[in-house]
């Protein structure tokens, strides 16, 4: 008895050891890959989240009647004709009056965006009794500017390592000190288009690009997947052509985007002449390549309907196709619905099939259509990724940002119909 | 009549038969799209890829060791007829691929591993979503992380240490890639396991063996086809993914093995030749298609493999 | 009762029994599965388990080498001793528990391995075999006690999958003998048997018990008769009667048993 309680409590602590050692194996490799996820997001949000301020600068500019409308007539339309580049220049130099030579004038200058006088304009368009007087205005301070004001560029340097010399600091550092310089939310980020000043630059361009192009996608690949779905689960002889139809969208689903890039340039736009970067095209492209996710989704959802329920409704007299879209159909569309919106959200972050239809144009306004050019969200984010200017980092992070919370919004989306929706068999 | 007609079992209406049969035709012409798209890849990549080796021998593009695609303007100037050797690229996809799995096999199987065998519900309930969600994050993101973070980091890092390391090294490229391909491997990986049947386990546990000794002598033999396909899988995966390599890897080809260095790859090269200015029946372009057809025929072959491994290996346990 | 049970049959001396319950209670989350079960099972003898589905008979039996561990919301409470040992004692090791208490599943379940290797797995990961001829000689020992070494001794490299259900039974049989326990809990090893298959593994459970304690859950009352000495009847949860088999089927004491061996419930 003794023996065997000796064996009983003793067995192989080296066993033990190495038991536990697997075991650590496993949550270490599950706290590296967290750990990356973690890394990724917390990076890119400490990038990003300077982007949703925006630094303003406040300029006493005078407006002389006779420059800016001769002939009296405060007509906004001959009111934004008028050059406010010069005024605002003469305003600058006026408030420093230390910046004599060309270069310290060319530094002053480079305190403001080279879009402030757009803004001055558009302000005295809309009120035009400014006219001949001198007023405050906030512009945008330029791309510099604002990343030294939140502390992206390090002022402890030597002058030449950095971008904003010893002068610009000391004239942002009297303005500040005269309350004349303000951090305000970047409206413009969310409302305006690209453009090749950071300070200026806004998604709002390309968020609307990816809307009409997944707009385009969804109207495509939904009906036509959950069709051949239909088709395939509920119509088709369950033979050889079934099984190869079947092949080829298992065999699709993991064909590499970029393929479907290269279909759709060489047929969509070199055969049938669609106009290239156009959501309707991307659309087009990025349908084809949602198609078998939404295909097999779809299929899953309509096996999980029980046989009972057609089976009632043959017993009732429905044909067929009243028995599948009367019954079966209804049935299934919570499933459905779900994986086609995880279907979008895949589209959604897609840019190499974009890249080879041509959507990596530099597009300022924001299209109106499916026919007009157009970028889209993930294609901006890598355009500005490769833009050299420090203040697109920040641009970039702010936008992968954005991306990322449209597609957690569209998988709480599934997740909830799945929740809320989907009946358990 | 009347009576007749209320207990009559001849076929109903015409109208109603059209209709069926109409819904029908429908529904097989969208199956059908999926077939159609297939033949589209097919035929738009090999008529191109044709054309193009009208121009260059294919014999010159499979075992050419020289990849510079730019036709020069004049043709007086060196090079002026372009070289196009895909074995710079291929040799570049593959050390990159070979460096994202060599991340992404241990961290995803070992994941897939605790989260099959030893975690519990509240656990696994938490993590899997958590790497679901690495799976959700698009490619560009994991193109910027690459360039703008991981890249400066293993150059610095480097740097301190001696070495030299590109900033587009395929490190930077490989790691991160791996980092994408994790999720990918433990989610095929776990569906495998879950498939061993328990009975196997009981066994095990039966006769003494510890859990650790349980996995690695009885589970993991008995999944290896199953996880060998989602290897598979994965590979077909990272030789194919297009964004990460744009944005983090290099544009110039060279033939090396040192993954400290710049290396291309097949998808950098199609995103290069065909974004810009393009003139279509030269070369240049077309050279995109054939790297195009390659791609595609290279990830098919990794994928049919894989599928029918998969299906064979969930078909003997069902 | 239990006095009466503890004499060798032969000797009739008093015997140490080599498992004894007392107060044994399982639940499931809330539900209990086994309520206050007080048994000994006595060395070198086949005690059988009947009873109707769900009456706990084998939650019983995987308490004896714990496996029921692995079930989250299973809770185990009373004593369980093994050679007076708490089986449920933070200090024991499952390892070498199940390494003395062995076990043998409703479905055969060899390993997707050879023959050979199927034998060879429980004295490896045990280091019970120190050269390659030692563990040969395991493997064969273990085959032949199994009845199943003439069969196969040709073919040990081949899968043990591709046996025949009784032949995978018997694998199983061989694979929990080499470990040399001293126990071995069988769970309706033949219900997934065809009637000739099920003869040989009784006729060799039979056997075995010269060597080994065997405890069998079965819900064929012709089977508890034919291979077992003793018997415990369950229902709901309870132990309702334990005593020879053949006081069992011939006497039974209690009204219920005696409605479920004459067919009236289960």
């Amino acid at each position: 008895m003794t023996e065997s309680a000796i064996i009983l409590k003793s067995a192989g602590s080296k066993r033990h050891r190495a038991e536990a050692r697997f075991r650590a194996y496993g949550l270490i490799a599950i706290a590296i890959s967290l750990s990356f996820l973690l890394v990724m997001i917390g990076s890119i949000t400490m990038r990003g989240t300077g982007a949703f301020k925006q630094t303003f600068v406040q300029i006493e500019v005078n407006l002389p009647a006779e420059k800016l409308d001769p002939e009296g007539t405060r007509d906004p339309e001959v009111l934004r004709k008028a050059r406010y580049g010069k005024l605002l220049k003469s305003a600058l130099r006026d408030q420093f009056p230390d910046a004599k030579k060309r270069a310290d004038k060319k530094s002053l200058y480079k305190l403001v965006s080279s879009t402030a006088e757009y803004s001055i304009r558009d302000q005295v368009a809309a009120n035009p009794s400014l006219v001949g007087g001198t007023h405050p205005f906030w512009v945008r301070a330029s791309s510099d500017v604002d990343q030294y004001i939140k502390g992206a560029i390090d002022g402890s340097l030597e002058e030449s390592q950095r971008r904003v010399n010893d002068k610009q600091i000391a004239w942002i550092e009297s303005l500040e000190a005269g309350g004349n310089i303000e951090s305000r939310f970047n409206t413009q980020f969310f409302t305006g288009g690209d453009s090749r000043e950071p300070e200026q630059a806004g998604i709002m361009g390309a968020v609307v690009g990816s809307a009409l192009t997944l707009l385009i996608c969804f109207l495509l690949a939904f009906p036509i997947g959950v069709l051949a779905a239909v088709y395939l689960e509920e119509f088709s002889a369950k033979g050889r052509i079934n099984r190869f139809i079947e092949v080829n969208i298992n065999n699709l689903a993991a064909v590499p985007s970029i393929v479907y890039g290269l279909l759709g340039l060489a047929i969509l736009l070199n055969v049938f002449n669609l106009p290239r970067s156009t959501p309707l095209v991307g659309g087009m492209v990025l349908a084809l390549m949602t198609l078998p996710t939404i295909i097999i989704a779809s299929r899953s959802s309509l096996r999980a309907v029980p046989p009972s329920i057609r089976e009632a409704a043959f017993g009732l007299g429905a044909s067929k196709v009243q028995t599948t879209f009367h019954h079966v159909v209804p049935l299934a569309m919570p499933g459905m619905l779900t994986g086609s919106i995880i279907g979008m959200a895949q589209a959604l972050g897609e840019t190499a099939p974009l890249l080879m239809i041509g959507m990596v144009a530099f597009i300022v306004d924001v299209p109106g259509g499916v026919t007009e050019a157009a970028t889209a969200l993930p294609v901006q984010i890598f355009l500005w990724a490769d833009s050299p200017e420090r203040g697109f980092m920040e641009k970039t992070s702010a936008a992968i940002l954005v991306l990322l919370g449209f597609l957690v919004i569209m998988n709480l989306a599934a997740v909830y119909l799945r929740r809320r929706l989907e009946i358990r068999w | 009549m009347a009576v007749s007609s209320d207990i009559s079992i001849a076929a109903r209406g015409q109208k109603n038969r059209l209709v069926e049969l109409a819904v029908r035709c429908v529904l097989v012409l969208c199956a059908l799209v999926a077939v159609a798209t297939t033949i589209g890849i097919v035929a738009s990549l090999l008529f191109e890829a044709l054309r193009f080796f009208q121009q260059v021998p294919l014999t010159d593009f499979l075992f050419g060791l020289e990849w510079s695609p730019q036709t020069a303007l004049r043709s007086d100037q060196v090079g002026s007829s372009g070289a196009f050797g895909a074995v710079p690229l291929i040799a570049g996809t593959l050390l990159i691929s070979a460096i994202a799995m060599i991340v992404a096999t241990p961290l995803g199987l070992m994941s897939a591993i605790y989260l099959a065998e030893y975690a519990s519900e509240r656990t696994r309930g938490i993590v899997k979503p958590l790497l679901e969600l690495l799976a959700g994050i698009p490619t560009v993101v994991y193109g910027f992380f690459a360039a703008l973070i991981v890249a400066p980091m293993l150059r610095n890092g480097g740097e301190s240490m001696g070495f030299e390391i590109s900033s587009e090294s395929a490190l930077a490229a490989g790691l991160t890639m791996g980092v994408m391909i994790i999720p990918l491997i433990s989610s095929l990986s776990d569906d495998v396991i879950n498939a061993v049947p328990q009975s196997l386990r009981d066994a095990s546990y039966g006769l003494g063996a510890t859990q650790a000794e349980t996995i690695k002598q009885v589970i993991l033999p008995a999944a290896t086809p199953g996880i060998a396909g989602s290897l598979l899988l994965a590979t077909s995966r990272a030789i194919g993914e297009t964004m990460i390599v744009v944005m983090a890897a290099g544009l110039a080809a060279k033939l090396t093995a040192n993954p400290l260095e710049a290396v291309t790859t097949v998808t950098v090269q199609i995103v290069t030749l065909l974004t810009g200015d393009q003139e279509f029946d030269s070369a240049k372009t077309l050279s995109a298609f054939a790297l195009g057809l390659l791609l595609f025929v290279i990830t098919l072959c990794l994928n049919v493999v894989a599928l029918r491994i998969v299906d064979r290996y969930k078909e003997q346990y069902d | 009762m239990v006095e009466d049970l503890a004499m060798n049959e032969d000797t009739k001396q008093p015997m140490t029994p080599i498992l004894k319950v007392r107060d044994g209670q399982v639940f499931y989350a809330e539900k209990q599965a086994i309520i206050d079960v007080n048994v000994d099972i006595h060395p070198n003898a086949v005690t059988a388990f009947i009873g109707p589905s769900g009456c706990g008979k084998s939650t019983l039996l995987r308490c004896f080498n714990r496996m029921n561990d692995v079930i989250p919301i299973c809770r185990v409470s009373g004593s369980f001793e093994f050679s007076g040992q708490d089986i449920y004692d933070s200090e024991v090791d499952v390892v070498s528990l199940r390494q003395r208490i062995g076990m043998v599943f409703q479905k055969p379940n060899p390993f997707p391995k050879s023959i050979y290797d199927n034998i060879a797995y429980g004295p490896k990961i045990h280091g019970l075999a120190s050269s390659k001829s030692e563990m040969q000689e395991i493997v064969e020992t273990s085959l032949t006690r199994a009845g199943l070494w003439n069969e196969v001794k040709d073919r040990l490299d081949q899968p043990g999958t591709g046996l025949s259900g009784g032949q995978q039974q018997r694998l199983c049989i061989a694979r929990a003998i080499a470990v040399q326990p001293k126990v071995i809990l069988m769970d309706e090893p033949c219900s997934a048997l065809d009637p000739i298959a099920t003869a040989t593994i009784e006729t060799l459970i039979d056997e075995l018990r010269e060597n080994y304690t065997i405890i069998i859950v079965t819900h064929s009352m012709q089977q508890a008769a034919r291979v077992s000495q003793k018997t415990a009847f369950f229902h709901l949860g309870e132990l309702v009667e334990f005593g020879s088999t053949e006081q069992i089927f011939s006497s039974p004491v209690d009204e219920r048993t005696q409605n479920y061996i004459t067919g009236r419930i289960g």
